[in-house]
């Protein structure tokens, strides 16, 4: 037991993971703009790098290097506290998500000591197996909308205000049908943990069980990202760009990594969900994982290309009237059929 | 273990305070959040892990963020000046109420001779043991607490409904 070198070890994995992340954020970024370009008949960047390549790297240092604005009449602390939050709880769901089975043998001898990897789940593909997991998640998740609201409320302007209501308003009704919606999957899986969810779908992914389910929890995923036939926080024609009209330089560029940052969670949690998580045949279980992750961000962005955007009115009735009696419905249906047809 | 258990009970401390000293009703809201952090991370030193996930899922990610929803809606303003004289009869008849009530329980509290408790399981925190608890010893609270939250939304609907017949 060699307690400063398992530090090591896990801080080096930590920050392995969250370096993948972020370079994630940024091609995803690019991928949109890609994505996008095409569905529209446009190129897309394509100056910066072969096909664009860099584009994202031309995109930070014009950000880090643009005037850091703080709108006169504003609440200096909380305008600085709300980007900082936003990144925050985009980041910490990482934590439990499980990206891969075994990464590193169960003992390890770095200089001569021998090093016992099995303490703390060091040698999975997960930082932290907690057994609330999916809590956790949700947790995390419900902070991010005060990122939102204290910067819509600090920087002294109308748009920013109406926004941030708004935003509030949509998280509070969706997180509901988010919650409820996987429920079906806990009941299945009988833990919160993911690790042990993803363990449980070893035979059959869960998106056969729970088709409704799925559709419920990416619908309501798409919502709580403020995601495009939900974006009615930064509807241009009537908001400017909502609670984040008053922000500049890298205060806005950590709001657009956090907006990315829930694209990506929410697409890797429905696919540790739903989706069997790091299992499949032949590749390798973090192949898997990012494959099944990236091919969710890539449904995210094609929608985005081809939905209009929804009323407010109607945002409401979708979300309190369809998903919320709906994932009711699947929860009881799940219920019945477990109670009946005993496995 | 301690100090941190002892660092966090400063922290909901201060920031209790805090709620109520502030004059800005959204930084007392804001401080309240602080507060049930505080509350949740305690929560997990005793290992109940679900109550501290639920403790800021429901209280910190769902209630304060209708608090300030609708503090933000009103758009209260701070109070003018010389609010200090304002409701003095008020503030003299609550202070002194508060006092008295603090004083009773702590003379309460010195009085009383606690009985050992049992001691708690390790997982007497965990969703199951949460779970079978709720769904056996107290169902009938339990569910009596539905009825009872079932009872304030039909009343909230009516008090909302428009008067067109």
């Amino acid at each position: 037991m060699n307690l400063p070198l398992l530090i090591g070890v896990m801080v080096v994995k930590i920050l392995v993971v969250f370096v993948v992340f972020l370079t994630t954020i940024a091609y995803v970024v690019l991928m949109e703009r890609k994505v996008l370009g095409f569905i529209q008949f446009r190129y897309g960047p394509n100056r910066v790098g072969p096909w664009g390549l860099l584009q994202p790297l031309a995109d930070a240092l014009k950000l880090i290097f643009k005037e850091d604005f703080t709108p006169p009449g504003a609440n200096r602390f909380l305008f600085v506290l709300a980007p900082v939050i936003v990144g925050l709880t985009a980041f910490l769901p990482l934590a439990v998500i499980p990206f891969a089975d075994k990464i590193l043998p169960d003992t390890l001898t770095i200089y001569g000591q021998k090093l016992d990897l099995t303490v703390a789940s060091l040698n999975r593909g997960v930082i932290a197996d907690v057994n609330i997991g999916l809590l956790y998640i949700f947790a995390v998740a419900s902070m991010a909308v005060y990122g939102a609201v204290i910067g819509g409320w600090s920087s002294n302007n109308k748009y920013s205000l109406l926004g941030a209501l708004r935003l509030s308003a949509q998280m509070i009704s969706y997180e509901l049908a988010l919650g409820l919606s996987v429920i079906g999957v806990l009941m299945i899986a009988g833990t919160l943990s993911l690790v042990k969810i993803v363990e449980a779908q070893q035979h059959m992914w869960f998106i056969v069980y729970q088709p409704l389910g799925f559709i419920l929890f990416l619908t309501a995923a798409f919502a709580e990202c403020a995601r495009t036939p939900f974006d009615l926080i930064e509807c241009e024609n009537e908001l400017v760009a909502g609670y984040q009209t008053e922000y500049s330089s890298m205060k806005w560029g950590l709001l657009m990594m956090g907006e990315y940052g829930h694209v990506v969670i929410a697409s890797a949690l429905t696919t540790t969900l739903f989706l069997g998580g790091w299992q499949g045949p032949f590749l390798p279980p973090v192949v898997w994982f990012l494959l099944k992750t990236f091919i969710l961000i890539f449904f995210f962005i094609w929608v985005r290309g081809t939905f209009p955007r929804f009323r407010f009115d109607q945002l409401m009735y979708f979300g309190w009237k369809v998903l919320l009696p709906l994932s009711l419905v699947n929860i009881l249906l799940t219920g019945i059929i477990m109670l009946y047809m005993p496995r | 273990m301690q100090i941190i258990f002892f660092l966090l009970a400063a922290t909901a401390l201060i920031s209790g305070i805090m709620v109520v000293i502030q004059v800005n009703p959204v930084r007392s809201a804001l401080f309240l959040v602080l507060n049930f952090f505080a509350l949740a991370a305690i929560y997990l030193l005793a290992n109940a892990q679900f109550i501290a996930a639920i403790q800021i899922i429901v209280y910190a990610g769902a209630i304060m963020v209708l608090f300030l929803f609708v503090i933000m809606l009103l758009n209260l303003r701070q109070p003018e000046e010389g609010g200090a004289h304002r409701h003095l009869g008020q503030k003299i008849f609550g202070s002194s109420l508060a006092t008295a009530v603090i004083a009773l329980v702590i003379y309460k509290v010195f009085r009383m001779i606690v009985p050992p408790g049992k001691p708690l399981t390790p997982d007497f925190g965990s969703t199951e043991m949460v779970a079978k608890s709720l769904f056996t010893d107290y169902l009938l609270p339990f569910e009596m607490t539905s009825i009872l939250l079932l009872v304030a939304v039909v009343g909230a609907v009516i008090l909302a409904r428009s008067k067109v017949e």
